[in-house]
């Protein structure tokens, strides 16, 4: 398939959707409080822009998933390279990840308030908990894929168990950590309206749940569209970054 | 011909490069354990082109594994340039059938790797690194890749690739080059092409090399002598001296001294592999089908 197949393609899977929500919304079948149109949900964006501070909300919330998964990242990659390459590790913290991993993330917010407080830093927590343990499970299987054959060729070649790690795992499981992260940023998101219902007062999830109440549906449908838009950006930046720092993986003969 | 014979004319004079004794892998254990390879003596000596065949299951590559280190034997020794084998180890290259090559880095830094480990722990002259690059420089030229050498490895075939992964084992000048059915997976024209520079790089660089294939012919074109392996439990069955010259050409293939070995070696696999216990039960199941 070319590139411009590709493109006509990804438009109409976009695109065929909001065509049948807007079909669906201004055929009068269902309320507006229930199903608000694109022209609608567009409005009130605007509105929400102008003297609501969507502005504001977005940037709170693109603070917090980013805290959330990179703490998470920094810990999270040290570890699963160590459980993916070492067996005593790997029996030592595997199933008690896959154990917390279970359990969901929103139990966990009393505790969290508890320990950690109302502010920020207990958002940050519930993001964390979200995608840490599942961040590590998979780190460790992107560096145990790696291929026994490039292992043993360096082991063949004298390399010592530290020159393993550096020079050979980590090097070849590289473009499979980074699409790890662009991953577990995805998941990270989700979590976003449970760590806002930790006492916030601002960022998206708040707002939706806020809307909620007062059953603003059409602000709903924007803050639910807003995120999803900045998944889909995240998510390509994620893709260029791949491209750019392993070409080798894109220059096929 | 008698293996022990075949050894004892082997042994005389120096020390052998590879001595294999009373070697035994058992995989798994008691109730259900398999015998891999059952009591194995070999003697390789110095820059000899050893080649091991057999029916799958013969245990050919797991011996080869275990001289390189990259498995461990349940009984016996191997003792290579002098030295039990312990674990890897860089006087013991080895050239894998596919997917050994480091795709994230070029072909020229895919072949100076061993440099870089040596780098890495800085134990290397400036004399030292410039020897390393005529060394990486004439690799890549013997082994015809000059074009290729900032080429990433995935971008080149099958053949090419094999071709740098030769280059990168023999770039630290190893003794003993292993070799684990290095073109299995290429195509017979290439094959070719790869025998006659692999054997014109053994009488260059006057390595040892073990190579095991399952390709009779393969392996008496390439082989000084040829190891015939046998399964369950995995051994050595038979070993033959080449009666050819030390230099091969393809025409060799043709002559009645090599068709006589290959249909003599194609005889004691297929008699040991268990195939025609195979084709008798065969036979047995269409006669009561039949009934």
């Amino acid at each position: 398939m070319g590139q411009r197949a590709y493109w006509v393609f990804a438009a109409i899977g976009l695109l065929a959707p909001l065509l049948a929500w807007w079909a669906l919304a201004s055929s009068g079948l269902i309320s507006k409080v229930f199903m608000p149109g694109p022209g609608q949900v567009l409005s009130r964006a605007l509105v929400w822009f102008n003297s609501d501070n969507l502005a504001g909300d977005a940037l709170i919330s693109i603070y917090r998933v980013t805290a959330g998964w990179a703490l998470s990242a920094i810990i999270a990659l040290p570890i699963g390279l160590m459980i993916g390459t070492f067996r005593p590790v790997q029996a030592l913290l595997e199933p008690l990840t896959d154990f917390i991993r279970y359990m969901p993330a929103v139990a966990f917010i009393p505790l969290v308030m508890l320990w950690i407080g109302l502010d920020e830093s207990s958002k940050i927590a519930i993001i964390f908990i979200g995608t840490f343990f599942q961040m590590v499970l998979m780190v460790a299987e992107d560096v145990r894929r790696v291929p026994v054959a490039q292992v043993e060729a360096a082991q063949t070649m004298g390399a010592n168990r530290r020159e393993l790690m550096e020079l050979v795992l980590l090097q070849s499981a590289k473009p499979a950590l980074l699409d790890t992260m662009r991953i577990t940023m995805g998941w990270a998101w989700t979590y976003l309206v449970v760590a806002e219902l930790v006492a916030a007062n601002s960022g998206l999830g708040y707002s939706i749940l806020k809307a909620q109440r007062f059953l603003q549906t059409d602000k709903i449908f924007g803050g639910i569209i807003i995120i999803g838009l900045i998944g889909l950006i995240t998510d390509q930046f994620f893709r260029l970054a791949h491209r750019k720092a392993f070409p080798w993986m894109y220059r096929k003969s | 011909m008698d293996v022990s014979e075949v050894m004892s004319a082997e042994a005389g004079g120096r020390a052998p490069k590879v001595s294999v004794r009373g070697l035994s892998k058992i995989f798994g254990e008691d109730p259900g354990a398999t015998v891999a390879l059952q009591n194995i003596d070999l003697d390789i000596g110095e820059h000899n082109f050893v080649t091991l065949v057999g029916a799958s299951g013969c245990g050919k590559s797991t011996l080869l594994r275990i001289v390189a280190g990259l498995e461990y034997h349940t009984a016996g020794e191997v003792i290579a340039n002098d030295k039990p084998v312990t674990g890897p180890g860089a006087d013991r290259a080895m050239v894998f059938q596919q997917y050994s090559l480091f795709p994230w880095l070029s072909v020229m830094e895919n072949i100076r790797f061993s440099r870089k480990l040596a780098a890495v722990r800085g134990d290397f002259t400036s004399a030292e690194v410039e020897a390393a690059s005529g060394r990486a420089d004439t690799l890549l030229t013997l082994m015809g890749l000059d074009a290729a050498v900032n080429a990433f490895p995935n971008q080149h075939s099958g053949g090419m690739q094999q071709r740098v992964a030769i280059a990168r084992a023999l770039m630290p000048r190893p003794p003993i080059l292993l070799m684990d059915e290095p073109f299995g997976a290429l195509d017979a024209q290439t094959r070719e092409v790869m025998h006659d520079l692999i054997l014109y790089v053994f009488h260059l660089e006057k390595t040892t090399i073990v190579f095991v294939t399952h390709d009779v012919e393969e392996a008496i074109y390439l082989g000084q002598r040829v190891v015939v392996m046998a399964p369950r439990p995995g051994r050595i069955d038979s070993i033959y001296d080449v009666p050819l010259p030390a230099h091969r050409t393809q025409d060799m293939k043709l002559s009645p001294e090599f068709i006589q070995l290959k249909r003599e070696i194609i005889g004691r696999i297929r008699e040991t592999s268990g195939m025609k216990t195979d084709i008798e039960m065969l036979e047995r199941l269409s006669g009561q089908v039949s009934s």
